[in-house]
């Protein structure tokens, strides 16, 4: 059992952080909170692609006449992109943030509800 | 320079891709426009001509950078994303056409072109969701294509319109990042991106219950784009505070993109029999579906804004999609794609005219637009031509997509979804009605006595979408010609 | 930040080689780990520590935004050139082995040119993002 568990330890890491991340993108009312969560959600997808493109016993995918084994790369491309939408989200997210700061004068979730007019 | 005809997948997506930072040198609104216009007209012309090309010769793949695949992006068109290109880039460029004076009137001045270069960035996802064939680039563009539309959300004047496109951007992201799950699973389980590749991998291991999970995040994540119901929470708030032509497309196009890609994956990648067999995917979706109609319907009979009430009116025609796909039949797929089509005429011609509605008096308030029949006659044409679209009347659009759903359920032995199908058009019924009263027969409310016709720019586009949704109500060749083609496709799980 | 001498002589003496890093990364990206991503967040991290060590508006003096935004612009249109010439030199989108008479050439060229241009639209987004927020009245 205990075993197991620590075979897959990088699946174990990345739910982890998915489900910490998740919680606050539920839980928090802040808005900055919020995209933090969102954030922490993000990168343990992150982890879960990159742990997946490692070979064991191999090396960096760098071509080389003494190595034979190496790491598979393209989880690491497709999670540069990945990386690259998430920080377009979160800057975008922030942007907002900003501005939602500016017209109403909080960030709080529940006052903003109020703000509007819903309960 | 070879025959460009080859290269039209690519084209697709490029030509709107270089528009955008094309819109962002051109620092003035009126250039964007002419530039974004272009491009999106463009982009129009490529989907008409990829649609004949596959019905006629069958399915074209392109290999991007000449990388064959499984190894290189592939891009695939058969005829159901043929009809989706068709459809994005034909409402991207009457929205376009509709746009100089409502977005001159609505986006401060100084990001007017920001606005243009935001919504080819738009179409350039959602055509690149629609047109790929590799399983990340599907993510890609979903996020091209929505963290734009988060941005023109926000562009909305009211300050409600940030916390909406705020509220799209945590919902969005989460469903994106859930699709992206699904796909590092289905990585791992495979070893490819490649969609055609994936299929013929996954056939062996089908008992797998990574797998399984790979479904199910993918079917979530999607379903939260799509805002089937009871993940639809972004949807009313998004599209009742984004700029009129932005809900104008948004509303046409992107959830139906999403529901596109919930297909493919279900189809062509898992297979039919996976999803419908080993997996009860009909009831996880027909339920939703049935409660969508109803509840959708019903909480748009209590909107006091009508671009609100539309937006509730979209989750509700989400609810009939998925019902049509969760037939799994070769009659329920046609009905669904036909229903994606026609539904995607009737919303940009509502939302248009609320467009031209907002442009005059200033609100889209129901009450406010007491009496606005006799003064805005041709808008109001478009409104009930809209309306009885979406209610189903025959000679709209809307009958050919509810024949085919009830011909579908009828099928399937299903006979009380009919009724339930019925029960709810009726309830659009009410909402509708609400709008033709408020419209024709109360007096206009002190102060708004003066309002005139919106300017032809606006009106004409809007008119054109009104008659579009009469024209394919009484030729219905193309749309069911592609949907069947593409249903027989989908069901034999070929790209 | 005008008065804390350390911080300013340490950062005048950082940014030159954070500069030469950036250009590093961006220029071996095709022999070793490096690419036009890394490259412009590294780039951009040098103008960043510009302007919070010596204030937005000489920042802003070194990089006028409204020259920013154009290379934002201009880096997407250098990628989809390079993907265009692909085309005209009788190859598919993008396919960089079209753009000289050998492949592995063009390979090389094609894959410089392509990341330059993501390298320009990185750095000069990272600098909008950093000057839009903190140009923001409080």
């Amino acid at each position: 059992m205990l075993q197991a568990i620590l075979d897959h330890f990088n699946y174990w890491i990345a739910i982890f952080l998915m489900m910490i991340g998740f919680y606050t993108v539920v839980a928090r009312g802040n808005l900055v909170k919020k995209l933090v969560g969102l954030n922490i959600f993000q990168t343990s997808v992150f982890l879960l692609y990159i742990s997946m493109g490692k070979v064991i016993g191999g090396t960096a995918p760098i071509l080389d006449d003494r190595f034979q084994i190496y790491s598979n790369p393209i989880p690491h491309v497709l999670i540069l992109t990945a990386i690259v939408v998430g920080v377009a989200t979160t800057a975008l997210g922030l942007g907002l943030i900003v501005r939602i700061r500016e017209s109403y004068g909080t960030i709080e979730e529940d006052e903003l509800d109020l703000a509007d007019g819903e309960t | 320079m070879a025959d460009l005809s080859v290269h039209l997948p690519a084209l697709q997506v490029v030509v709107p891709l270089v528009a955008a930072p094309l819109c962002l040198l051109a620092g003035r609104a009126g250039l964007a426009w002419i530039i974004a216009f272009a491009a999106s007209a463009a982009a129009t012309a490529t989907a008409a001509a990829l649609a004949y090309i596959t019905i006629h010769n069958g399915t074209i793949s392109y290999h991007m950078g000449g990388w064959p695949p499984p190894w290189g992006i592939e891009y695939v068109v058969d005829t159901a994303n043929a009809v989706i290109l068709l459809l994005v880039s034909a409402i991207a460029t009457v929205v376009l056409a509709f746009s100089p004076a409502s977005v001159a009137k609505e986006i401060r001045p100084g990001s007017q072109h920001l606005f243009y270069c935001m919504f080819v960035l738009c179409l350039t996802g959602l055509l690149g969701i629609a047109v790929t064939g590799d399983a990340f680039n599907v993510f890609v563009f979903l996020e091209i294509s929505s963290l734009s539309s988060y941005a023109l959300i926000a562009m909305g004047g009211q300050r409600k319109a940030l916390t909406a496109a705020f509220q799209y951007l945590i919902m969005g992201t989460i469903g994106a990042t859930f699709f992206l799950i699904g796909v590092g699973l289905l990585y791992i389980m495979t070893g490819t991106l490649n969609m055609a590749d994936m299929q013929a991998r996954i056939a062996g291991i089908q008992d797998s219950r990574t797998v399984v999970a790979a479904f199910a995040f993918i079917t979530v994540g999607l379903a939260l784009k799509a805002a089937l119901f009871p993940l639809h929470l972004w949807l009313p708030n998004a599209y009742a505070f984004a700029p009129s032509a932005v809900s104008a497309f948004i509303a046409a196009t992107a959830t139906k993109v999403s529901l596109y890609v919930l297909l493919r994956f279900t189809f062509t990648i898992f297979g039919a029999k996976f999803a419908f067999l080993n997996l009860p995917l009909n009831w996880v979706l027909l339920v939703p579906a049935v409660i969508a109609m109803f509840a959708g319907s019903l909480s748009a009979i209590f909107q006091r804004d009508v671009k609100r009430m539309l937006a509730y009116s979209s989750v509700a025609q989400i609810g009939y999609i998925t019902l049509a796909i969760s037939l799994a039949s070769s009659a329920g797929l046609s009905a669904a794609l036909i229903h994606i089509f026609n539904h995607g005429l009737m919303k940009a011609a509502l939302f248009c005219a609320m467009g031209c509605i907002f442009y005059r008096i200033g609100t889209t308030r129901i009450d406010d637009m007491a009496g606005l029949g006799r003064q805005m006659p041709w808008t109001m044409t478009a409104i009930v031509i809209g309306g009885l679209s979406l209610l189903g009347v025959p000679l709209t659009a809307g009958f050919i997509s509810k024949w085919y759903l009830v011909q579908a359920a009828l099928q399937a032995d299903l006979w009380w979804l009919v009724i339930l199908i019925a029960l709810s058009s009726m309830l659009a019924l009410v909402y509708i009605w609400r709008l033709v009263e408020a419209m024709y027969f109360k007096a206009p409310p002190p102060g708004l006595e003066g309002a005139r016709e919106a300017p032809l720019s606006m009106l004409l586009p809007t008119l054109f979408l009104a008659g579009a949704n009469i024209y394919f109500g009484l030729d219905t060749r193309l749309p069911v010609a592609m949907a069947e083609n593409a249903a027989t496709l989908l069901l034999r799980g070929q790209m | 930040m005008r008065h804390h001498r350390v911080l300013r002589i340490v950062s005048k003496l950082l940014i030159p080689f954070i500069v030469l890093f950036a250009l590093y990364v961006q220029f071996h990206g095709d022999f070793g780990p490096g690419g036009g991503f890394q490259a412009g967040v590294i780039f951009a991290s040098a103008f960043i520590l510009y302007g919070l060590i010596f204030g937005l508006e000489n920042a802003r003096k070194v990089a006028p935004p409204a020259v920013v935004t154009r290379l934002v612009a201009a880096g997407v249109l250098i990628f989809a050139g390079t993907g265009y010439a692909g085309l005209f030199g009788g190859g598919n989108f993008l396919d960089y082995g079209a753009l000289r008479a050998d492949p592995v050439a063009g390979q090389h060229l094609g894959i410089m040119v392509i990341e330059f241009g993501v390298g320009t639209t990185v750095a000069a987004t990272m600098i909008t993002i950093f000057f839009l927020f903190a140009g923001r009245e409080r």
